[in-house]
């Protein structure tokens, strides 16, 4: 029985078969995957297993080359990135990627960019209730900010834009415990206010405690998915990627 | 004395702001895509030559001056559609050297449909000098100092305090991060050529009265241009005007007390002290990226 794409029980986002090159090097293999409304869903893997390239591929900026994504019923798999952030999806790219140069309240104020100006003032507020440091700093040039808090400023500006979804690429990478503990909290309330999320780490022990659901990429490959934690209790992803 | 060097000053202000007006062009281009766009100098030249041309099929001079600017932008959404999109994933240095190939297309262009001769446009308000301790100072000077001010001001706040401003920015410091945003930097680029293409023919037109115009004034008004935003620090507004008023005043403090010979080497001279010595320039600031 195939579900109707458009009715409201379906995924928000659903991928079939997504295939995806560099050159002539083959980075995704068919891969499908589908997020809910609501829910969090983990993807993990090693280095170089295609984890950013399926966010890339998702948020439009690397090209798929086969099969099609899905964003609550319509089609985007020909729509350009900006459009895509139009319709909801929002990333938080590996590395934070923040306009370093420019302000931190600049940098929030430029992920609204597709939203009307009144919300931005709106929606700025309250990313500095929810990340106070950010309104402290909020005249300071983003890259002279600590790891951490370049982080929560990469999340704040994706949530500026109200995503519907939001793809979050190792938002622990490089980042002390106590800060990862913090980001996994905040991952965790936004979760509870009603975000979708998609979590791409390779901390995969963090990722899948908080996850409803998980994802395992091997060399661009689906091999395993399964509910976040009987993918903690699996013995190959144990062996694999939580070095037990 | 006091009247010569005043008198030396007087044109090297003046020429110094026509160079600043190249240089703003360079930083808005560099800006938003750290492309150094070479054909800047051309946009100069067609601003001027477009003018004169108009002028002469009988258009009134503000209908041709508003026409002239307008193609120039056209032909600079025209130059990036054409020639940089397509090269888009290349390196900055592959986009650099087809700017290169696109001022020698446009001097051949200028050359073929305009002409070949030296063309003066007629001064905006008369050509009475005003005489100020000695020294004379050309109406047209005052124009072309008040335009440059104007544009810079316009270009200020454009950047620094406009959504679409800051989305430039942005897209110049990082195009992935931008993209991810929801920031077109297909269409970004676009109009910065077209931004800089319009300072650029402006710049033509105001300094075109002064300095004859023909299809080669590009060349020499773009590397001058060129040193005056290295000089002031590549991509710093201020740092264009300052380094244009430099370049300016030090070719004309040149040409008047050493000699008129060595003019056009002042500038080249200048612009391989400050690689040597401060490469980011006066005003341009050292990145403050951590990692």
């Amino acid at each position: 029985m195939q579900p109707d794409p458009k009715s409201p029980n379906g995924p928000l986002l659903k991928i079939e078969a997504l295939s995806t090159h560099y050159g002539r090097i083959q980075a995704l293999h068919r891969v499908d995957l589908e997020i809910s409304e609501g829910e969090l869903v983990a993807l993990v893997g090693g280095n170089g297993a295609g984890k950013t390239t399926l966010l890339r591929t998702i948020s439009g900026i690397q090209p798929s080359s086969h099969g099609s994504i899905h964003f609550a019923g319509d089609d985007l798999t020909r729509l350009a990135a900006d459009r895509r952030v139009e319709i909801g999806i929002s990333q938080v790219p590996e590395g934070r990627q923040v306009f370093g140069p420019m302000s931190v309240e600049d940098n929030l104020q430029l992920g609204g960019f597709t939203r009307p100006r009144g919300q931005v003032a709106e929606d700025l507020e309250v990313m500095f209730d929810m990340f106070p440091i950010l309104r402290q700093k909020k005249a300071q040039p983003a890259g002279t900010l600590s790891g951490g808090q370049q982080q929560m400023l990469a999340i704040g500006r994706a949530l500026m834009a109200k995503p519907k979804l939001l793809l979050l690429d190792e938002p622990s990478m490089g980042l002390a415990p106590t800060l990862v503990e913090e980001i996994f909290a905040t991952i965790q309330s936004l979760k509870e206010q009603g975000t979708t999320i998609f979590l791409v780490e390779q901390n995969a022990n963090a990722a899948l405690s908080i996850a409803d659901r998980g994802y395992v990429l091997e060399t661009g490959r689906i091999v395993l998915s399964d509910s976040g934690l009987a993918l903690l209790e699996d013995d190959k992803v144990k062996e694999a990627y939580l070095g037990l | 004395m006091l009247a010569e060097f005043l008198q030396f000053l007087f044109s090297g202000v003046t020429v110094g702001a026509a160079y600043a007006l190249v240089a703003l062009g360079f930083s808005i281009i560099y800006n938003a895509s750290y492309v150094i766009n070479f054909a800047q100098g051309e946009f100069v030249m067609l601003g001027g030559m477009a003018t004169v041309a108009l002028i002469s099929a009988g258009l009134p001079m503000p209908i041709a001056v508003f026409l002239a600017v307008m193609i120039t932008v056209g032909i600079g959404l025209l130059l990036e559609k054409l020639t940089i999109e397509p090269a888009r994933d290349s390196s900055v240095v592959t986009m650099i050297i087809i700017t290169i190939g696109a001022s020698i297309f446009l001097r051949g262009l200028a050359q073929v449909v305009l002409d070949k001769e030296f063309h003066a446009l007629p001064p905006f308000t008369g050509d009475e000098p005003i005489i100020i301790l000695g020294a004379s100072l050309l109406p047209q000077s005052i124009w072309v100092l008040v335009g440059m001010v104007v544009l810079v001001t316009i270009m200020v706040f454009f950047f620094g305090h406009t959504k679409l401003g800051k989305a430039m920015l942005a897209s110049a410091h990082n195009p992935l991060a931008a993209q991810l945003v929801g920031i077109n930097t297909k269409q970004i680029l676009m109009l910065s050529f077209g931004l800089s293409a319009m300072l650029g023919a402006m710049g033509g037109v105001l300094i075109a009265p002064i300095s004859a115009t023909y299809y080669e004034v590009g060349i020499m008004l773009g590397l001058k241009g060129f040193c005056a935003s290295i000089l002031g620090g590549l991509g710093n507004f201020s740092g264009a005007i300052l380094g244009g008023l430099i370049v300016g005043i030090a070719e004309a403090m040149g040409a008047g007390y050493i000699s008129s010979e060595y003019k056009d080497a002042i500038a080249f001279v200048i612009i391989l002290l400050v690689l040597f010595f401060m490469p980011s320039g006066l005003l341009g600031r050292p990145g403050t990226d951590r990692v």
